[in-house]
């Protein structure tokens, strides 16, 4: 349904079914890259935003952790030491052109969101406080430092919220419930220049085409290629997915974060912050073991690092529980003031989903899949690449979904919070300076047609596969396979898998026929998002001889900077369905921009 | 979160003493496009002890009937996507448990009520978000703060809104409220809620504005302090006492 009145008939027009909207700027995504950019965007310029869920459902809200910014009020701090420690905990595959950038614009963001209302815990002086996160340090890496401004352990529901009040404050127009499922591209003097995008809403079944100036997408991860995640069940990465299947590179997609502390068994996630305030990791017999691994910052050792700890504590027979597969972070010490005033969700969905309570016991705890560090590439404006350097005028991508690069190889804490909001800023910012001077792309006849074929290809299909058993396959495998250690071996076992379901999927049927809130349907719409996106990172993955930040190939154990220090670049060329994903998957590299720092051994 | 939630897989659970069993639901159907009236339909669900309510509505749609419609997304309780009335009360299907519900009866599962009807699991929001935005629920604060910086607000100051700031606009309250139910003008408890959350805001400016709005015919004086909602909510937000304090507030004419 529309939350505002846009559909007054000056700009709203309905042809054979068909409804055509027109808008300067349209964003793709209502999280808090999407609604950050809206922000900018709404007051300056005729705005949508486009949205599968209602805003304050986007998993921003989940985030609990902080949002970095080197504001120096509680300790010594500046925004170099944050460049430096966001380069390293990438494992430099960071640009650090964007890193310099996102640290320095740090601040503002925190302050923005602070004006706009947003309730960040306070220090006694009434400043805004700040905790701990992993991989954040003073002085290159000397100590731990106090960095991530936070709101309890509900950053995110804070910041979500937040923007969202801002967003009515500023009556921008939402289509919520709309699923944006195609970019229209238009050939202009032999160029693909973006027209618009086609969505379907969920509420009537009926196709919406938005023409467009600018297009932003800021759509969110793609958690969902893996069974045990953080991510919620709509984390389908349907922006991401779009692009590629349009023609587009997708960067760095063998890079998937795997955070250390979720629920054992569940994913359900616990935040780094825990350990920013005290908290340790324990093997079955008590030991501290990251001592062993990260003698300096131990529990507090970036998430790659702890999680691969973990995962070997386990593998070597150290792991606790009756099937010795999880340690415990052990929050026992940290008082119940300090775990109900500091850390009250995740207290609550420890006792809630595991029955334990971190008061007096320590959570059973494994990695769980996070953050997809790669996306979209674009560069520091938000502007999509159609190569290392053409931009594709008029189409922008930020947050989760894009990959600028500001997380390399690995994401540290509190760093993509500050992302969503830097990057969605600059986003909207350009969007509208953008839209000041460019003129529509005319729209090609029948923009609609591909999501209309998708779409009757499903509801008609008499086929004899399921959703649920196909994405259950593919997710069991990514986790079997492609998780925290990979292997040729594993990987080309995983490929096969996917080739294999992408060819059943084309067999697959929906029960539900309806035209209304068919969520059957549109399950089967993100099944096709994520099988294309889990074969893209299987095989960028299997093509990266080497082992760097959040891709760890236990057969090439070392990090090789002389052949890889460079991003992957993926594309979608050939016949899409081609047996062998090297005959549809064209795998080319794109430099790293370093500016001051040299790669180093990276030791905690 | 897993896509199903085996308890055999999960820590603490292992004991093979804990097996699955199955429960009974009945579901409160509406399909807009074929029934004239809802319908009760029942499932036999195999579950254990620790699943939720949220698995056995995702293993009813994707192993027996695809057309089951509800919403959900974090399926931890974050989201507020999956307010429902489970056993006559209104609740988030991700965070009830079976264990915590007696299944030696069939469990009840319908859409939460005073909302339309659109289909199945599924109600019109629209009402809901227009009453939220009707409470101007954002800062007005004017004066740019000191030096460009953040605010100064006391820890005492943060902690006086804390609770309310916790809303996940999930409509559990609004839908649990009998005077919501049978006077549809009525603002309800979450659009307080959000107001209170503004109005109590050391940094905010304008809470005259909508303590006026409040004092409406259609405000706060509807409450008939009946506490469903503070009952129905999965944050533990005191709905009750801030619609009260937000009374108060309108009587003293100021926060
Ligand atoms: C449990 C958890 C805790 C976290 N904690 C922290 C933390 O403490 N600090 C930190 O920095 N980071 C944290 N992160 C990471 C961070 O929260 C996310 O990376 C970030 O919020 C992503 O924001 P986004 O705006 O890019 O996407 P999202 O908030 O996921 O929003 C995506 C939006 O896209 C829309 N959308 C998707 N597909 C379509 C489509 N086809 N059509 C229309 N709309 C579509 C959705 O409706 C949604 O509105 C955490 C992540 C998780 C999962
Ligand atoms: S699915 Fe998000 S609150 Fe239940």
């Amino acid at each position: 349904m529309t939350q505002s009145s846009s559909f007054d008939s000056a700009d709203h027009t309905i042809v054979d079914g068909v409804h055509y909207h027109q808008f300067d700027v349209v964003i793709v995504g209502a999280g808090g890259a999407g609604m950050r950019a809206a922000i900018e965007a709404g007051p300056h310029a005729k705005t949508a935003v486009i949205s599968k869920l209602y805003p304050t459902r986007s998993h921003t809200g989940a985030a609990q952790g902080g949002m970095a910014a080197a504001l120096a009020n509680v300790e010594e701090d500046n925004w170099e030491w944050h460049t430096f420690d966001t380069i390293k905990g990438g494992d430099y595959l960071v640009d650090q052109d964007a890193a310099e950038i996102l640290a320095k614009e740090a601040i503002d963001a925190v302050l923005d969101l602070e004006n706009m209302g947003l309730p960040f815990n306070r220090t006694p002086e009434g400043k805004i406080d700040q905790r701990r996160f992993g991989g954040h340090t003073r002085d290159h890496g000397k100590a731990p430092v106090r960095r991530a401004c936070y709101a309890a352990d509900r950053t995110g529901h804070m910041i979500l919220q937040t923007l969202y009040q801002n967003c009515v404050k500023h009556g921008i127009n939402f289509f919520n419930e709309y699923y944006v499922l195609d970019l229209v591209m238009t050939n202009v003097d032999g160029v693909d220049q973006p027209s618009g995008v086609v969505a379907y809403d969920l509420s009537t079944g009926e196709l919406h085409v938005f023409q467009a100036k600018a297009i932003i997408f800021a759509t969110g991860g793609f958690g969902k290629i893996y069974k045990t995640t953080s991510n919620a069940h709509t984390l389908t990465g349907d922006g991401v997915g779009i692009i590629w299947r349009k023609g587009l590179p997708l960067e760095d997609m063998e890079f998937f974060q795997f955070h250390p502390t979720g629920l054992a068994g569940l994913g359900i996630l616990l935040t780094e912050g825990a350990r920013g305030e005290g908290a340790i990791l324990r093997n079955a017999s008590g030991e501290r073991f990251m001592e062993r691994y990260a003698p300096t910052i131990k529990d507090l050792a970036p998430r790659d690092i702890v999680a691969r700890c973990m995962v070997q504590e386990v593998a070597e027979g150290r792991g606790a529980g009756p099937n010795k597969d999880y340690v415990y972070l052990d929050c026992t010490h940290l008082g119940a003031e300090v775990l109900e005033t500091k850390l009250p969700d995740i207290t609550e969905f420890a006792r809630t989903y595991l029955g334990v309570d971190p008061v007096t016991e320590p959570v059973p705890v494994m990695p769980t899949a996070h953050y997809a560090m790669g996306g979209i590439p674009t560069n520091v404006n938000a502007e999509v690449l159609r190569d290392n350097t053409t931009v594709v005028p008029g189409l922008y991508a930020a947050g989760e979904c894009a990959c600028v690069s500001v997380h390399g190889s690995n994401r540290l804490g509190t760093n993509s919070l500050l992302d969503i909001n830097v990057f969605g800023k600059r986003a909207g910012n350009n969007a509208v300076e953008y839209v000041k001077t460019a003129e529509f792309t005319p729209l090609p006849k029948d923009p609609a047609a591909a999501v209309r074929g998708l779409i009757d290809g499903i509801r008609n299909s008499t086929g004899t596969e399921r959703v649920s058993v196909l994405r259950k396959e593919l997710q069991d495998m990514m986790d079997a396979k492609a998780q925290v250690f990979r292997t040729d071996e594993s990987l080309a076992e995983v490929t096969q898998t996917i080739h294999t379901l992408r060819e059943r999927y084309k067999n697959v049927a929906v029960q539900d026929k309806g035209r209304r809130f068919n969520t059957d349907l549109l399950e089967a719409v993100e099944l096709g998002f994520l099988l294309d996106l889990a074969e893209v990172v299987v095989y960028s993955a299997r093509n990266r001889k080497e082992s760097r930040g959040g891709h760890m190939r236990d057969d090439y154990p070392n990090r090789d900077d002389e052949t890889y220090m460079k991003h992957t670049m993926a594309y979608l060329s050939g016949d899409p369905h081609s047996a062998d994903a090297a005959d549809h998957i064209r795998l080319d590299w794109k430099p790293v921009t370093v500016t001051r720092y040299q790669p180093m051994e990276r030791k905690y | 979160m897993s896509t199903t939630t085996i308890a055999a897989d999960r820590p603490g659970n292992a004991d093979p003493a804990i097996t699955p069993f199955t429960v009974t639901f009945l579901i409160r159907r509406f399909d807009p496009e074929v029934d004239e009236e809802p319908r009760w339909q029942d499932f036999d669900v195999e579950m254990y002890a620790t699943d939720r309510v949220l698995d056995a509505l995702h293993k009813i749609k994707w192993e027996q009937d695809g057309s089951l419609t509800f919403r959900r997304s974090c399926a931890h309780g974050i989201c507020g996507s999956d307010a429902m009335r489970i056993n006559g009360r209104n609740r988030l299907a991700c965070k009830t448990l079976i264990k915590d519900l007696d299944i030696s009866k069939p469990i009840y599962v319908e859409a939460i009520k005073g909302l339309p009807l659109e289909k199945d699991l599924i109600v019109d929001m629209e009402p809901f978000f227009a009453s939220f935005r009707e409470v101007q629920p954002f800062l007005i604060a004017n004066k740019a703060p000191e030096g460009g910086k953040e605010r100064i607000q006391t820890v005492a100051q943060r902690e006086r809104f804390d609770d309310t700031t916790k809303c996940i606009l999930c409509a559990a309250c609004t839908s649990s409220c009998p005077v919501f139910w049978t006077d549809g003008q009525y603002f309800g408890p979450a659009a307080i809620v959000n107001a209170h959350r503004f109005i109590f805001d050391s940094r905010d400016e304008d809470a005259k504005v909508r303590l006026d709005i409040l004092n409406d015919k259609e405000g706060v004086w509807r409450c008939r302090t009946t506490f469903n909602c503070s009952e129905a909510c999965p944050r533990g937000i005191q709905v009750t006492q801030a619609i009260a304090e937000v009374k108060q507030a309108i009587m003293r004419g100021k926060p």
